[in-house]
């Protein structure tokens, strides 16, 4: 048998070692010290009592049902965008048109830079004043008043989106075109010889092949979407009257403004829960797609 | 021709570029025209996009203004770098572990390390602030690269992962079969041979580093000589009267270092970006 000629090799659990301590460190400890948080009352003060599921008692009211809805319609409307602008922007860039080359390289730029300086920029876009947005709405006539964006409920919600998806949408479009540049050229070829239109041979060739890579990305996507802080916070801190406050500005205004360890934590239990089950659902994702990838054609 | 397009098809790609690319690059020229202008015609209605007396008086004020703009710069590169270092010491033997040996359980812990990527530095920041406070580590360097770090690994790991894959076995079985020890093939056979690779990581894993730092120096940093850019420049956004033309070219000196990185390894960045993930 192999293994018996074979001694224990240690070298493979050798090279995880340094790895392995920082996930530890930040990751893994952090996440117990979590749960072991949110069963108690921690605060400023060195003195904290377990207090069994009170926190999870309290998150019961109504306020935070609605700050879990508002997150999923934040998120899901964000993604949406963030897809449909995403896979529109592959499509054209994948265009054998002069000046493609240029194109692609100018989409990357909002990704590229820190996410807190491209919501600054945004900021002042929003500012009802002397911004851009409301500036050149008064001058197109579609509004015929300054307009602070960031100052109404609905407004700085769509506000705080828009921002989200320009951040997004780079990665997204080009991680679509590359999917869309992996696709046989063949394929379009015997397609354009038996005569079907461009419109056809998108629908039927080039759609259903990455249909796999935009439910891959939507995932992807709406995990880290979940995860938005910086745009929220910089843009509103969770305003105007709780109308941007996701379950991350929440968590973070009750634990780190508030100093509520204990109830901060409970809310990041429930943020892990549903965290894990995006993750769950993207495994199992890769690994069907895994399963049938040896039939595709491409 | 496959690839000929009609007269009102080019007209069509082109009108839904410019749209499309007009989205993604305003945010930019506005912040730029915002930078040129004078206070006194930047707060003046009606809005105009190009107003008189532009200059880049901005670019030269800002420096006794914020008159910690230097070393902010400096903390943000310090940080990306350090964490891209410490990222690199931890993914290159982990992402050669994954790629060459068979071990029990390897397809499982190469899961968890994925999974760790659903996780930000904002849903860890309760207990990471905790052992902060109570290691003594707020206020200093450490708690703003060592979170960070955490967050580069995974990408990292995979991104390099299917880079060994791809590299013949017989070079290293070579080296064995010289008597060369496992950690020297690694160190002088597997890594030259693996660069394109991990320059990729490199560069992805600086480019997260630079753009994450936000939350991390919010939450643990109260020292200002040791904030990082965007911390820095917050502080002058959340005031009543923002010097708006300042702080525009601010972030834009500041974004400088990695739109330069960008436009010269874009080739590497995109196909890091992309590589690891269609492929597999």
């Amino acid at each position: 048998m192999a293994h018996t000629a074979k001694k224990r090799d240690y070298f493979p659990y050798l090279l995880l070692v340094p790895a392995t301590l920082v996930m530890v460190a930040i990751v893994a400890y952090p996440l117990y010290e979590t749960f072991r948080l949110s069963f108690t009352n921690t605060s400023m003060s060195p003195n904290f009592e377990y207090v069994g599921l009170d926190n999870y008692e309290k998150l019961m009211s109504r306020r935070f049902p609605e700050v879990i809805a508002r997150t999923f319609y934040w998120m899901s409307l964000s993604v949406a965008l963030k897809m449909l602008i995403g896979t529109l922007g592959a499509v054209l860039l994948n265009a054998m048109v002069p000046g493609r080359t240029l194109f692609r390289i100018l989409v990357m730029p909002p990704w590229v830079i820190p996410i807190a300086i491209g919501v600054f920029i945004w900021g002042w876009m929003y500012n009802g004043q002397f911004g851009m947005i409301s500036g050149l709405a008064q001058r197109v006539g579609i509004l015929d008043a300054p307009f602070e964006f960031l100052a109404y409920k609905n407004s700085a919600f769509m506000a705080t989106i828009v921002t989200d998806v320009w951040i997004g949408v780079p990665m997204v479009t080009l991680y679509l075109l590359a999917s869309m540049q992996s696709i046989s050229k063949d394929l379009y070829e015997a397609a354009w010889v038996d005569g079907a239109s461009r419109f056809y041979r998108f629908r039927r060739i080039t759609l259903p092949l990455i249909i796999p890579s935009i439910a891959t990305m939507a995932l992807l996507s709406a995990i880290a979407t979940f995860n938005s802080f910086d745009i929220i916070w910089i843009l509103t801190e969770g305003g105007p009257r709780g109308a941007t406050t996701t379950m991350i500005i929440d968590t973070y205004k009750t634990a780190i403004s508030r100093f509520k360890y204990g109830e901060g934590a409970a809310r990041t239990v429930m943020i892990v829960l549903f965290l894990g089950s995006f993750m769950f659902v993207y495994f199992l994702l890769l690994s069907r797609l895994a399963k049938r990838s040896p039939n595709n054609a491409a | 021709m496959l690839h000929k397009y009609r007269w009102y098809e080019y007209v069509l790609i082109y009108a839904g570029l410019a749209v499309f690319l007009t989205f993604v690059l305003a945010p930019f020229v506005e912040a730029f025209v915002v930078s040129m202008r004078p206070l006194t015609s930047l707060f003046s209605i009606p809005y105009r996009f190009i107003t008189d007396k532009m200059s880049f008086d901005a670019y030269f004020t800002m420096w006794e203004n914020v008159p910690l703009l230097w070393m902010y710069m400096l903390n943000s590169f310090f940080i990306a770098t350090a964490v891209t270092v410490l990222g690199l010491i931890c993914i290159i033997p982990a992402a050669y572990a994954f790629a060459r040996f068979e071990f029990p359980a390897r397809n499982s812990l190469l899961g968890i390390f994925i999974a760790v990527n659903m996780f930000s530095g904002a849903v860890l920041i309760i207990p990471l602030f905790k052992l902060m406070q109570q290691y003594g580590l707020l206020n200093t360097y450490f708690a703003m690269i060592a979170p960070g770090t955490a967050f580069v690994i995974p990408t990292g790991i995979w991104l390099l992962r299917s880079y060994l894959v791809r590299i013949p076995k017989e070079l290293e079985e070579a080296a064995w079969v010289d008597g060369a020890g496992k950690i020297y093939t690694l160190w002088r056979v597997i890594i030259p041979v693996a660069l394109p690779g991990i320059v990729v990581v490199t560069i992805t894993a600086f480019i997260t580093a630079y753009a994450q730092q936000f939350i991390f120096a919010l939450t643990f940093n109260s020292v200002n000589e040791l904030n990082p850019l965007p911390v820095g420049l917050f502080q002058f956004f959340g005031r009543q009267n923002v010097v708006w033309n300042e702080l525009m070219a601010a972030s834009l000196v500041g974004i400088l270092p990695v739109l330069f990185v960008y436009v010269f390894l874009q080739r590497y960045i995109v196909a890091g970006l992309t590589a690891g993930a269609v492929k597999e």
